[in-house]
């Protein structure tokens, strides 16, 4: 009766017995396994990449005005290259020149953006005081923030 | 950075992705065409991939007719493929060659060598009489000047350059200017 159960018993039984024989069988390496570096070559068949090859289309002396036009546009893109390098090399502008240009273009600019009532108002404080530079600024912000009024009925 | 290559001398071409080379039409095909470029495949030219072509308004190319253009696909394992457009969809000076010219064929190390920046033979070239020239990386240049003669000059300049030192080639130009 337990006839089915004792077949699969024996077959993992068997199957069992198999596997260790064929694994005892199997050669394996010694070596501990070798991680597959992730491989940093990439291989290009165009020589393009390699050097800098100019357009192959040319015209000269005004053969064909287009073509010239062309070239000047394809190798000008090469030259941008080597231009914005050079601006990086020399600062017309020392750095403390621009961090002052930068203080004063901040006030101005803002100013261009306040509101017309803003402006005037701003206007007056600098005539009449210069020196409270902090007050000037809240000032004119506190008056602007007016409340709406109701109209009375 | 950090790129080496291993440049040798070849006549054969094999066709890369993104190299602009000069093809000759063999064969029109439905909507394709069927340009001779110097290697083991005929390459496809689809009529579409010209700069402003549309069903209905097909580029007009014949049997035999040069085109200049870059392959777009390009590997052993399929037919190589050319375009005649960039990929922001300009022609930027490729399409089909005009009329008159000559088409030779020279080694790929003397390609490369012409394309250089700042080629001397170009620049000694460009001094003499005002020609065309269109260069394609399979080894074949065309060449247009406004006289057969001055054409022909200049085809054998190119073709010499090969072999001739930097002296013959200035010798040979010096003669030619004095003419």
């Amino acid at each position: 009766f337990m006839q089915r159960g004792l077949d699969s018993q024996t077959k993992k039984q068997l199957e069992e017995e198999e596997k260790k024989i064929i694994s005892e069988e199997h050669w394996y390496l010694d070596v501990p396994d070798l991680k597959e570096k992730e491989s940093y070559i990439i291989e290009e068949r165009s020589f393009l990449r390699c050097e800098d090859l100019v357009y192959g289309r040319m015209s000269f002396k005004g053969f064909n005005p287009e073509i010239e036009k062309l070239m000047i546009r394809m190798n000008s893109k090469c030259k941008e290259e080597e231009i914005e390098e050079d601006d990086k090399m020399e600062a017309d502008v020392s750095d403390e020149e621009m961090a002052r240009r930068y203080e004063t273009l901040v006030g101005t600019i803002g100013k261009k953006f306040l509101r017309k009532r803003d402006q005037r108002v701003l206007k007056d404080d600098d005539e009449d005081d210069e020196v409270e530079e902090g007050n000037s600024n809240t000032r004119p912000s506190k008056r602007a923030k007016k409340m709406f009024l109701k109209p009375q009925d | 950075g950090g790129a080496y290559w291993v440049d040798s001398q070849q006549k054969r071409y094999v066709p890369v992705k993104g190299d602009h080379v000069i093809g000759i039409v063999t064969a029109k095909a439905g909507d394709v065409f069927r340009l001779d470029v110097g290697g083991s495949e005929p390459a496809s030219l689809s009529y579409l991939a010209f700069e402003g072509a549309t069903k209905r308004n097909r580029p007009n190319v014949q049997v035999g007719d040069l085109i200049y253009g870059q392959f777009v696909v390009a590997n052993k394992d399929m037919e190589p493929e050319m375009v005649c457009i960039d990929s922001s969809g300009k022609s930027s000076g490729m399409g089909i060659i005009g009329q008159d010219g000559f088409l030779f064929k020279v080694s790929l190390g003397l390609i490369r060598k012409l394309l250089a920046p700042k080629c001397e033979i170009i620049q000694e070239l460009s001094q003499l009489y005002p020609f065309e020239l269109v260069l394609g990386m399979n080894g074949r240049i065309w060449v247009k000047a406004k006289t057969v003669q001055q054409t022909l000059i200049i085809v054998n300049i190119l073709e010499a350059c090969e072999y001739m030192t930097a002296e013959q080639r200035k010798q040979a130009l010096a003669k030619l200017s004095g003419n």
